[in-house]
């Protein structure tokens, strides 16, 4: 028998990272958040505690409703990594969602992926771990 | 030209010869000996640098303070600039506006790497969470570095119908430069490329897909290196062993991710005008583009964002041969091979600024004749999220 190896899982985020801690605590309520300024409206995304937009505006969290479209994507074919070697061939895209925010995840469950998945809608699927939920995005 | 400024000039260049030091060599070996080469190349002494440019990648944070004395000189300018692979122009354009300032009038620029004797997976390797926010949020997607830059010319494609076949006369201008560079061909064989040889369009289609639509030719090797550049200031430059190459213009920038942002545009559209403006030039006087070929990819979308064709024709444009050094309606693109098929240590900047003095001092292996104008575009980071980069016009007397 062969040695029994530990099964690879997917890298999880630092929990504890200061910018972006608040955002992944949302997602153990399955919520996508993201910031919007109060004073000139500037969707700020990844999360911070400053406006990009204005020096004095200060920023409150929104939910999105969690659809979007796939703005480009390519499909990971060779990997060293233990867990995405196991995965391969994945669709990692940019995914536009209808709030604004640009976000870089898995499209999962696509099939035959070619040119014509950039434009298409997608909405997210949540897949749980322990403490944290990462927000994957499946065909609507 | 006549308001073109010639204050500083590169007036010694090294490349390391080997891209496998199997682990013997350290980065400040190959920085150290390159250093004392292009210091030979010029005609100068260790003793003779009062200024120094460092990407930090042999001291870390404190490279700034380890590096002079691991040369043992006594500069008057530090300058540790840390942007990946476009380090190297940004510290050509540092070096030129010291020596401009009167703070200098001898730099030294160095580059030193083991990526490859390390066996850094840097293409298709694993990533760290954590080391700052936005790496924090796309750590699960487990993204390479190569669909990285796929994303870039899958929307490149989508917007502008470029295609493979396109993109491949990239791979195929560097290696047919390559096989005419026996250190390149030297690299391949040790670096174990199989079948070493001029390639075709279709030969690129046909190797295997990394990551959807980048093939493995279109993919930068992984090898050890490193380099120097020597800039003095024009009064030392006129009495160097060789011909001066004048530095005409820079130019910086960065480019990140943004909400509804254009990821086929990159930073050299920001650092590309400031360069030719400076150098009081356009793009189509220029006879060598040495454009950071990380991948095929990285150098279509430069090339049009630096001016040589409008944005989105690049595709249309490359086809039919036209960045061959031997080939006439084009600059001639990477005449050393590139990062493709010569050299990529992880950070092939200076090789940019070395390979394009030798065009214009007349010592390439694929020299075009009379060569006069050169740019060189260091791409640092990556394309398809952030990344910094560095434009330098080059010009012989």
């Amino acid at each position: 028998m062969a040695d029994i190896k530990p099964v690879a899982t997917r890298p999880l985020p630092d929990l504890t990272e200061e910018d972006t801690r608040s955002f992944w605590a949302a997602t153990n309520t399955q919520r996508f958040v993201y910031q919007q300024c109060g004073s000139c409206g500037m969707v700020v995304f990844y999360p911070r505690q400053h406006c990009t937009g204005c020096t004095t505006g200060r920023l409150e969290e929104r939910t999105s409703v969690g659809k979007g479209t796939i703005y480009t994507y390519s499909v990971v074919r060779q990997s060293y990594h233990p867990f995405f070697r196991t995965q391969v061939p994945y669709v990692v895209a940019w995914i536009d969602l209808d709030e604004g925010p640009r976000f870089l995840s898995n499209v999962i469950g696509v099939t035959s992926p070619d040119l014509s998945l950039i434009g298409k809608r997608v909405e997210i699927t949540w897949e749980g771990h322990e403490g944290v939920s990462i927000p994957l995005f499946k065909l609507i | 030209m006549g308001t073109q400024v010639r204050d500083a000039a590169i007036v010694g260049i090294h490349e390391f010869p080997s891209r496998d030091v199997k682990g013997r060599l350290s980065p400040l070996h190959i920085k150290a000996q390159s250093a004392a080469r292009a210091l030979d190349d010029a005609g100068l002494k260790w003793s003779d640098v009062d200024a120094i440019y460092d990407a930090g990648e042999g001291g870390g944070m404190l490279a700034g303070l380890t590096i002079a004395e691991y040369f043992g000189i006594r500069p008057n300018v530090i300058d540790t600039t840390a942007v990946g692979g476009s380090s190297y122009e940004f510290h050509a354009a540092h070096a030129k506006r010291d020596i401009a300032a009167g703070k200098a009038k001898v730099a030294l620029l160095t580059y030193g790497s083991r990526a490859h004797s390390a066996a850094q997976r840097i293409g298709v390797g694993g990533r760290a969470a954590g080391r700052h926010p936005a790496d924090n949020l796309d750590v699960f997607a487990g993204s390479t570095l190569v669909s990285n830059y796929a994303l870039v010319a899958h929307r490149h494609m989508h917007q502008y119908g470029t295609t493979s076949a396109q993109l491949a006369e990239i791979p195929v201008a560097t290696r047919y430069h390559a096989m005419r560079n026996p250190e390149a061909v030297q690299a391949m064989k040790d670096l174990e490329f199989l079948d070493i040889r001029e390639t075709t369009v279709e030969d690129v289609l046909k190797s295997r897909m990394i990551a959807d639509p980048l093939h493995l030719l279109e993919c930068c090797m992984i090898s050890d290196g490193g380099g120097a550049v020597v800039i003095a200031s024009a009064d030392v430059a006129r009495n160097c062993r060789k011909k001066p190459v004048w530095i005409l213009g820079s130019g910086e920038a960065t480019k990140y991710p943004e909400n509804g942002g254009d990821i086929t545009i990159s930073a050299a559209a920001q650092s590309g005008p400031s360069a030719f403006g400076e150098a009081g030039i356009q793009p189509s006087e220029i006879d060598i583009a040495m454009i950071y070929d990380s991948f095929s990819i990285t150098v279509l979308t430069i090339l049009e964002d630096l001016g040589f064709c409008p944005k989105g024709e690049g595709g249309r444009w490359v086809e039919g041969g036209i960045l061959r050094f031997d080939h006439k309606g084009g600059p001639a693109l990477n005449t050393d091979g590139g990062g493709l098929s010569s050299n990529h240590p992880g950070m092939r900047g200076i090789f940019l600024l070395i390979e394009a003095a030798r065009q214009l001092r007349g010592e390439s292996h694929s020299q075009v004749p009379g060569a006069q104008l050169a740019v060189a575009h260091g791409n640092g980071g990556m394309l398809g999220s952030r990344h910094a980069a560095g434009t330098i016009i080059l010009g012989r007397d």
